[in-house]
């Protein structure tokens, strides 16, 4: 019979509407600025560098390696290499970037930086309220806005910073424990100049180790 | 005259034709209306043009005699970008192709990679891959009839109806892959990373509450008189002219041709799943859109197999390289069931770290190709369900 299709339609409809104040399936809206959802664990925005401890210029994790650079999609980054070198989590001595610019108009928040990166340098934050006054210089960032500690990062990615850290800190104590051991041999090895053949066999082996 | 659109006759004695792609008619072919022919531009912003789509129309009355897609306002130059960047950076940009699935998109990617260089895929990742299509492919149409609806009238409920079934898929895509839309999830030889605690669980609960959304829906749609006869034998693609025109999806299936390449070629772990191919008897509107909705069906029992069956073990093949990717030269092409039909990757390498050739078959675009053929004759009002129904995306038609 004509008519009984849209009336089953309307009767849909009915029941959305009641079902909207009161089928917990059907209140879905969140109010925005006064509700907010809780953020997935993996969610992503722009990228950010960590550092370890409390000092940035000390504890920043990324060496300047440039391979971000390479590899991002829109060519979003922007490295310049230090002249010196500091100290990295190792007690090696690394580059650091003296000039670090993401600028966040042009990423595509891919997070191919955050997976190429070797040394868990580059993270993904979940900052979403960015609005600025200024287009061009506020959505550049440099390397002071981008530089977040780790305890920052340990909130945003509980999971996958627990694990970097154990395996960071798994290195650390390897690469001390082989100073140390490098330093017994060559302390042997000043001490009786004739087993210096084997002391010299593991420092060479040293740097495959720990890279 | 008439051989005189497709060249460059600016200030050549040609008034009216310098550019090219402006009008749909010269002046003597309107003249051959005898001067009751009316052109009019719809788009490129339109609200029904599904984004930035312009379609020159030429009516006599409310009648369509003449139709010319223009399109190109929306090229990003994707295959050029691709031929200059790394294998692994062209795959976000995959993900701007059709932005309603940016994961099947992703597959079909690697897939060509992965034909290209030989890498296996372990059982969890094809796993994966099967359910994160599948879920994308009932989004996707979840929400093309909801904008087919949007196109016909009924504005706002059944398309916000669908978004609300829409967002918890897309909820289920964020906590997997770190974005809604954009994932960029699937790497050469796997996925990126395997899914967090309880994810197995979230899609299985939307996989249960879906088939209670599309009765709703249909009893929301299927049955409405206005829609059957705003649809019914509006637009008809015969099975010739499909088949001649390279159509591939729900449109091809709609006009009755079996052809689904989940079934024919089986990539990836489909032959494992049994489902069926619903076919169309008419191939016109109302078909394309119960084809549809029957899909989704079957894309649930696909979801609900994958989900008991899908293994515990690694996401990626451990011989999979991310960066420093150069695979040997050689050619391959890779191409999946999309949504909205054929998605093939073409791509050449010269033993580069970029490819030498990279082109993309886009199924929007190429169904796009029959719009005037579905067109004609049929009131400028139908123009915009029977666009709405071959499902674009301009992303992928313009790339």
């Amino acid at each position: 019979m004509l008519g009984v299709g849209i009336l089953k339609g309307l009767a849909e409809t009915g029941r959305n509407f009641v079902g909207s104040y009161f089928d917990p399936k059907r209140m879905v809206t969140v109010e925005y600025p006064e509700q907010r959802l809780p953020l997935k664990e993996n969610s992503r925005q722009f990228p950010f560098l960590v550092f370890d401890g409390d000092e940035a210029a000390i504890g920043l994790r990324c060496v300047a390696c440039q391979i971000c650079e390479k590899e991002c999609p829109p060519q979003c980054i922007y490295i310049e290499k230090s002249k010196d070198k500091k100290p990295d989590h190792l007690g090696k001595p690394q580059y650091y970037p003296a000039v670090f610019d993401i600028d966040t108009s042009v990423c595509m928040s891919c997070q191919i930086c955050v997976e190429v990166c070797p040394f868990d340098a580059i993270k993904m934050d979940n900052q979403y309220e960015l609005s600025t006054t200024d287009r061009f210089g506020g959505l550049l960032l440099n390397r002071d806005q981008l530089t977040k500690p780790n305890g920052y990062f340990q909130t945003l990615h509980p999971t996958d910073a627990s694990e970097i850290d154990t395996r960071r800190e798994e290195e650390r104590v390897k690469a001390a424990a082989k100073a140390r051991a490098d330093a017994e041999a060559k302390a042997a090895s000043a001490a009786k100049p004739k087993v210096a053949a084997t002391g010299t066999t593991t420092v060479n082996n040293a740097p495959g180790v720990a890279s | 005259m008439s051989g005189g659109n497709g060249g460059s006759t600016q200030g050549s004695g040609s008034p009216g034709l310098s550019a090219v792609d402006r009008f749909a008619l010269l002046p003597q072919e309107m003249e051959d209306g005898g001067g009751s022919w009316l052109e009019i531009s719809m788009g490129p912003q339109h609200p029904s043009t599904h984004g930035v789509f312009r379609m020159d129309v030429v009516l006599e009355g409310e009648t369509v005699v003449k139709l010319k897609p223009v399109f190109g306002y929306l090229h990003r130059n994707h295959e050029k970008i691709a031929e200059g960047t790394s294998y692994l950076s062209s795959m976000p940009y995959t993900d701007r192709l059709d932005y309603f699935c940016s994961l099947t998109n992703n597959w079909a990617y690697a897939l060509a990679v992965e034909t290209l260089v030989g890498l296996q895929v372990p059982e969890r990742a094809e796993y994966l891959r099967v359910i994160t299509a599948e879920l994308t492919r009932l989004q996707n149409h979840t929400c093309l009839a909801g904008f087919l609806m949007q196109d016909m009238g009924a504005s706002g409920t059944p398309l916000m109806y669908g978004f609300r079934e829409r967002e918890f898929i897309l909820d289920l895509f964020e906590s997997l892959t770190g974005a809604r839309m954009m994932c960029n999830y699937m790497r050469f030889g796997g996925c990126r990373c395997d899914t967090p605690a309880g994810w197995l669980d979230q899609v299985r609960t939307v996989v249960t509450d879906y088939p209670q959304f599309l009765d709703e829906f249909e009893n929301l749609l299927t049955g409405n008189e206005i829609l059957m006869s705003r649809t019914q034998g509006v637009g008809v693609l015969t099975k010739e002219l499909a088949v001649n025109a390279s159509i591939s999806g729900p449109c091809l299936r709609a006009a009755g041709v079996d052809y689904d390449l989940r079934k024919v070629d089986g990539y990836g772990i489909y032959p494992r799943f049994p489902f069926r191919v619903p076919l169309g008897d008419h191939g016109d509107t109302y078909d394309r859109y119960m084809l549809r909705i029957l899909e989704m069906r079957e894309s649930l029992k696909i979801l609900e197999q994958a989900l008991k069956e899908i293994p515990e073990g690694p996401v990626i093949d451990p011989k999979a390289k991310l960066r420093g990717f150069r695979p040997k030269p050689g050619e391959a092409y890779g191409r999946i069931e999309g949504p909205k039909g054929e998605l093939g990757f073409y791509l050449i390498s010269d033993g580069g770290a970029n490819p030498y050739r990279y082109r993309v078959r886009p199924p929007s675009l190429i169904n796009l190709t029959v719009l005037e053929d579905l067109c004609l004759g049929h009131n400028v009002a139908d123009t915009v369900i029977i666009l709405g129904s071959i499902d674009i995306v301009l992303g992928e038609v313009d790339r």
